[in-house]
């Protein structure tokens, strides 16, 4: 008799994957918009991002210049287009920087034995005792204020929380029953590493590089508001927030609209970061 | 044992229930025109696997069934209210005060943040608004009825800090906090030791005896034989047999009954099926003893493994020494943290012992190191109880086959070995995730003959089972070891099954061996005094105990 | 009681440990990247300073000695509480600093309370019955948590201050000046770990004592607030020594954005000024504020957690 012919009628596949629901849906909209930005930005932007237009300057939102203008009558809405390559780039490069030191390390310390476990442990306590900007702003302050020095300084900031997290998973995986089932049946560590550690870590790897670009963009921008990253006549995001600072009580506009996306980017890859996450089943 | 003939009321008086779930035209019924009568005094038991709907229904009389559940009864008195049309209201006030519920593990059934005292005052002070003071005294009369010893210490703790046996009458006081005249227990000792096991039928009893009704929901016939006057049968939500426990037991008339009965291993000889289908070649049985000394396979000599959690040794295995023949089982059974799963490390030299050895084979086997010891690997497979936590999530079934095949695995090989376990071939492409928890443990077990072992060593394999599936997986290790000559350690908490599968048996306890000797010598004339009140706390289907 | 002092002690040994490693990785950081600390003393690379002034400030400063003396004299220094001079207004730094302190604190710790207390508000909404008052909570969570503090300040000054002249926009001494400064922080904190506890809110309401406690009679909400909330709290009390660095760090942003005196600011004109000694204080200062949170929080754990004060189940 078959064990198959007893019970066939297991759901848990279908509910594993549910249908993509609306937010996921919105989010994966403005991600294309955002592609789409970076790749023909000309194609959504009306006007070019230096366009001066002196006579148009502090205009409120309008059918023309759907988020205004700000100080030299460039429209905001296509300098918020072509900002969106400069503004990505920055988030995406520091992500990649703070996930390759990060998986570095993590590795060394997942991986490794328990004298490495511990190591890197106590590295990444003293690194976590630079909190926030913090470390971000002594790197600045060694090499001096500009975008490349923020997206390294975000980077750099970012990659013991990777570390930490890494590790975490790469030792939960080697605990786990099915590692122990392959030392059993005498393979390889580098085989188990190969076919099982490393594919399992990949998913949330992924997971994480997803939900950190939204926050690294964050953190750049607030450099460049500070001053120290991008600086303001270029079209990116916080560059623009920090120009239109100092036009806070006339033109609101100018910090509204570049602020709103990066929440908006933010939230984005939030959401699609955790579609991901829920489509995996979330179960082990 | 009062059969029902007293007049009086009843606790429970359930007509017609029927329980649904989903939304619009796509509803599932998961219980179907359920009758059910408790008088007070009376213990009445369901018994199904999982998913024939006993656990819906306990919840569907506390109203809990949930927010996407439809129940519908032509009558539905609970505690002697009707019900039928209650409010969240109505039901929070009859919850605790009419009807009474008690899960399994009280380390999770209990709150592990709260202290017992105010766990168990919960229902005083949602209730009967007692003052502090009242309630505490009340609370530890409780403890007292329930039998805890120390209740004054006891009283402060939290589940966590209690020993098995003592947080599980905490958490029997909680639902019995305000005598309500209906207990609920959904597989109130599943995952417990035997002697816990013994001590919650027991508290239930007293709770019977003292006149409350109990709803007994279970999927082991033994402990429900233990305890209750009726016993009503589940099916895929039908009811397919009810009568008076005797009667059930030792006539059963529906197969889904009769396989229950036949699934309890405790007094079913070795070598014979735990499964109803072929009980007519059930004579095709290994010859019962072997006369002449076997071949040793593994031996484990002196085993001694200390752990160290925050700077406390605690001794897991001590002095351990055994053997396993071949083509024979040794079956170890302790209770939990008796030290069964480290062994069990040892033996797969997946864990070093700190000092002695293991041998397989007669030469080294713990003392190699790893490098040389991973060609020797094949000859020693193992499964376990988390069979689902044992294969990579990523892996369809042919995956985790062909993985322990090799590289040069067909495919005709994943489909022979998934027939060696009865699986039909369309279940190499499924997921593990997707199937059964029998299914699950069929395909680990097909990983570990992947590879032809000698020894297989089985680590509580059926413990996370139902006693059907866990028949069915029993009868098919025994048919594989009598195809294959397969030597088995076979690890196990439950005495019953332990008792089916071995020929030799080593009962631990406290990392050491307390008795070990030939299966039927131990079980029938145990010298060891543990030894004995395990067998007394076994259960077994009353009619035949 | 052994163990628990031995634990204690270990901590202690780790905190300096962390703290030791902390102030050498920024010395040799700082040094070992060109420029000349001399010329920074004396107003920045564009100040043309004589020669003579130059030789003068480093042998006052003992810019002069060799690399490794200065590690050993800032050692000594810091055993005892001197961070040194402040290139950029020739002050002590722990003066400097010293004054600054207790304003960054206090915006801190508030700004951690009202986080806490918009995020449980926020928790217990999200997970109350009703599909669209879920959905609209989780949106108003995951919103809050990806506000960039620097968008929201601004936008809150352009409201309360400029449109509806309710609240200040400048930080002055007054409560009122307070108020946005602690929103400003609070808010993407507190959807951060409001999405924390949903998310254990929703794992703890699944357990079996979730059902117990409902079959004894207790509400929906009593459920939440009596059993559930508390286990989702505890991954929120241990990131909260995390939390103060973070808030800590967005003083930075917020203090210049409201023009409040503190540490953040003190911070950022260091930065400015590459005045080596400040950011080495500060830096130093708010890795001291971290280790302590940590032990705090460690403190606040034990105390909601139980199971992490047994050693060993009986």
């Amino acid at each position: 008799m078959s064990e198959l012919e007893v019970r066939s009628t297991v759901t848990v596949e279908a509910a594993a994957r549910p249908l993509p629901r609306v937010g996921t849906v919105l989010a994966g909209l403005f991600v294309v918009f955002l592609a789409v930005a970076v790749i023909w930005p000309g194609l959504i932007a009306p006007y070019g991002p230096d366009a001066i237009a002196p006579r148009d300057a502090f205009q409120p939102p309008s059918a023309a210049h759907w988020f205004g203008t700000d100080e030299s009558g460039r429209d905001i809405y296509s300098r918020v287009i072509w900002g969106t390559a400069t503004s990505l780039l920055i988030g995406v490069t520091a992500t990649a920087i703070g996930l390759s030191l990060g998986l570095l390390l993590g590795a060394i310390g997942g991986l490794g034995g328990r004298a490495l476990d511990f190591a890197v442990g106590r590295v990444n306590e003293v690194l976590f005792a630079f909190p926030g900007l913090l470390l971000a702003l002594l790197v600045i302050v060694l090499y001096g204020p500009g975008p490349v020095t923020a997206t390294i300084a975000v980077g750099l900031s970012t990659a013991p929380g990777y570390a930490r997290i890494i590790q975490g998973e790469l030792r939960g995986i080697r605990s786990s029953g099915f590692v122990e089932a392959a030392r059993v049946l005498g393979h390889s560590p580098s085989r188990i590493i190969r076919r099982h550690i490393l594919p399992n870590a990949l998913a949330p790897i992924a997971v994480l590089a997803t939900l950190g670009v939204g926050q690294a963009i964050v953190w750049a921008s607030a450099l460049s508001y500070l001053g120290l990253g991008a600086q303001p006549p270029a079209p990116e995001w916080g560059a623009m927030l920090s120009a239109g600072r100092t036009y806070i009580t006339t033109a609101w506009w100018m910090t509204v609209f570049p602020g709103l996306m990066i929440v908006l980017t933010t939230i984005a890859t939030t959401v699609l970061g955790r579609a991901i996450t829920s489509r995996r089943g979330g179960v082990r | 044992m009062t059969d029902v003939a007293a007049p009086r009321d009843p606790v429970l008086d359930v007509r017609g229930l029927e329980v649904s779930f989903g939304t619009g035209r796509v509803r599932r019924a998961v219980v179907q025109g359920l009758d059910l009568r408790i008088a007070a005094g009376q213990c009445v038991a369901i018994v199904g696997e999982s998913g024939s709907g006993k656990s819906v229904t306990a919840r569907s009389l506390l109203g809990l069934a949930g927010a996407d559940a439809a129940v519908r009864a032509d009558r539905l008195d609970v505690g002697g209210t009707g019900m039928l049309r209650a409010g969240e209201r109505e039901w929070r006030r009859l919850r605790g005060v009419g009807v009474g519920l008690v899960l399994q593990d009280a380390l999770v059934s209990l709150d592990p943040l709260r202290t017992i005292g105010r766990e168990i005052g919960d229902a005083l002070r949602l209730h009967r608004r007692m003052p502090a003071a009242a309630a505490r005294a009340r609370v530890l009369e409780l403890l007292e009825l329930v039998g805890m010893p120390d209740p004054a210490g006891a009283i402060d703790r939290r589940s966590g800090e209690l020993s098995g046996g003592m947080r599980q009458r905490a958490l029997i006081a909680s639902a019995i906090a305000l005598d309500p005249p209906l207990l609920i227990a959904d597989e109130p000792t599943t995952a417990l030791d035997v002697g816990v096991q013994a001590r919650v039928l027991a508290l239930l009893a007293e709770a019977r005896d003292r006149g409350t009704g109990i709803l007994l929901i279970s999927h082991d016939l033994a402990v429900v034989s233990a305890l209750a006057d009726r016993i009503i049968v589940l099916d895929d939500g039908l009811v397919v047999e009810e009568g008076p426990t005797t009667e059930v037991i030792t006539s059963p008339r529906h197969p889904t009954t009769r396989a229950l009965v036949a699934a309890v291993p405790t007094e079913v000889p070795r070598g014979h099926p735990l499964t109803l289908v072929d009980r007519s070649n059930a004579l095709v049985s290994r010859p019962v003893t072997a006369s002449a000394p076997r071949e040793i396979v593994l031996e484990g000599r002196a085993l001694t493994k200390t752990f160290t959690t925050r700077g406390t040794p605690t001794l897991a295995v001590d002095d351990v020494s055994f053997s396993l023949e071949r083509g024979r089982t040794l079956g170890l059974v302790g209770e939990s943290g008796s030290g069964k799963t480290t062994v069990a490390r040892l033996m797969l030299a997946i864990a070093a012992p700190d000092s002695g050895e293991v041998l397989l084979g007669g030469s080294a086997w713990s003392s190699l190191p790893e490098r040389e010891r991973r060609p020797l690997r094949p000859r020693i497979g193992a499964i376990y109880q988390d069979a689902l936590g044992s294969f990579d999530p990523r892996w369809t079934v042919e995956r985790i086959l062909r993985d322990a095949l090799g590289p040069a695995a067909t495919g005709t090989e994943v489909v022979d070995l998934l027939e060696q376990v009865r699986l039909a071939p369309d279940a190499a492409a499924r997921h593990p995730l997707t199937l059964s928890g029998g299914q699950r443990q069929r395909v680990s077990i097909a990983r570990a003959l992947a590879e032809a072992p000698e020894i297989l060593v089985c680590d509580e394999p059926v413990s996370a089972l139902d006693t059907t599936v866990q028949a069915r997986v029993l009868d098919l290790l025994d048919e594989l070891q009598r195809e294959r000559g397969l030597s088995l350690l076979f690890i196990s908490h439950d005495l019953g099954v332990v008792r089916h599968m071995s020929d030799t048996v080593a009962v631990m306890r406290h990392g050491r061996i307390v008795e070990h000797g030939d299966a039927e010598s131990v079980f029938t004339d145990p010298q060891h005094e543990y030894t004995r009140s395990l067998i007394a706390d076994a259960p077994r289907l009353r009619s035949l105990g | 009681m052994g163990s628990a002092v031995r634990r204690t002690l270990g901590r202690l040994a780790g905190a300096l440990f962390v703290l030791w490693a902390v102030a050498t990785l920024t010395f040799f950081a700082i040094h070992l990247v060109p420029g000349d600390p001399a010329q920074a003393i004396l107003g920045g690379p564009g100040s043309q300073a004589s020669q003579e002034a130059l030789d003068r400030v480093r042998a006052d400063y003992g810019l002069d000695q060799p690399l490794l003396v200065q590690y050993f004299a800032m050692l000594g220094r810091l055993v005892t509480g001197n961070l040194g001079d402040s290139y950029a207004l020739r002050m002590p730094v722990a003066e400097l600093i010293g004054g600054q302190l207790a304003g960054t604190v206090v915006l801190a710790l508030l700004a951690l309370l009202v986080a806490w207390l918009l995020a449980i508000g926020l928790a217990l909404w999200s997970t109350a019955p009703g599909r669209v008052s879920r959905a609209v909570a989780q949106g108003v969570e995951l919103t809050a948590a990806s506000l960039p503090q620097f968008w929201l300040a601004t936008v809150l000054i352009a409201v309360f201050s400029t449109a509806l002249g309710w609240l200040p926009a400048v930080s002055t001494g007054t409560p009122t000046g307070l108020v946005l400064p602690v929103i400003t922080l609070a808010v993407p904190l507190a959807g951060f770990l409001a999405q924390l506890m949903r998310e254990h809110l929703l794992i703890a309401l699944e357990q079996p004592f979730a059902l117990s406690a409902r079959a004894r009679g207790e509400s929906a909400t009593g459920i939440r607030l009596r059993h559930a909330l508390r286990h989702a709290a505890l991954p929120g009390i241990n990131l909260s020594g995390w939390a103060v660095g973070y808030l800590i760090s967005g003083a930075v942003v917020v203090e210049t954005i409201f023009a409040r005196p503190g540490l953040g600011r003190t911070l950022l004109r260091a930065v400015e000024l590459r005045d080596v000694p400040v950011v080495l204080g500060v830096v130093l200062l708010v890795a001291l504020v971290y280790v302590v949170m940590t032990f705090v929080t460690d403190a606040l754990s034990r105390v909601a957690d139980p199971r992490l004060r047994q050693e060993a189940r009986p």
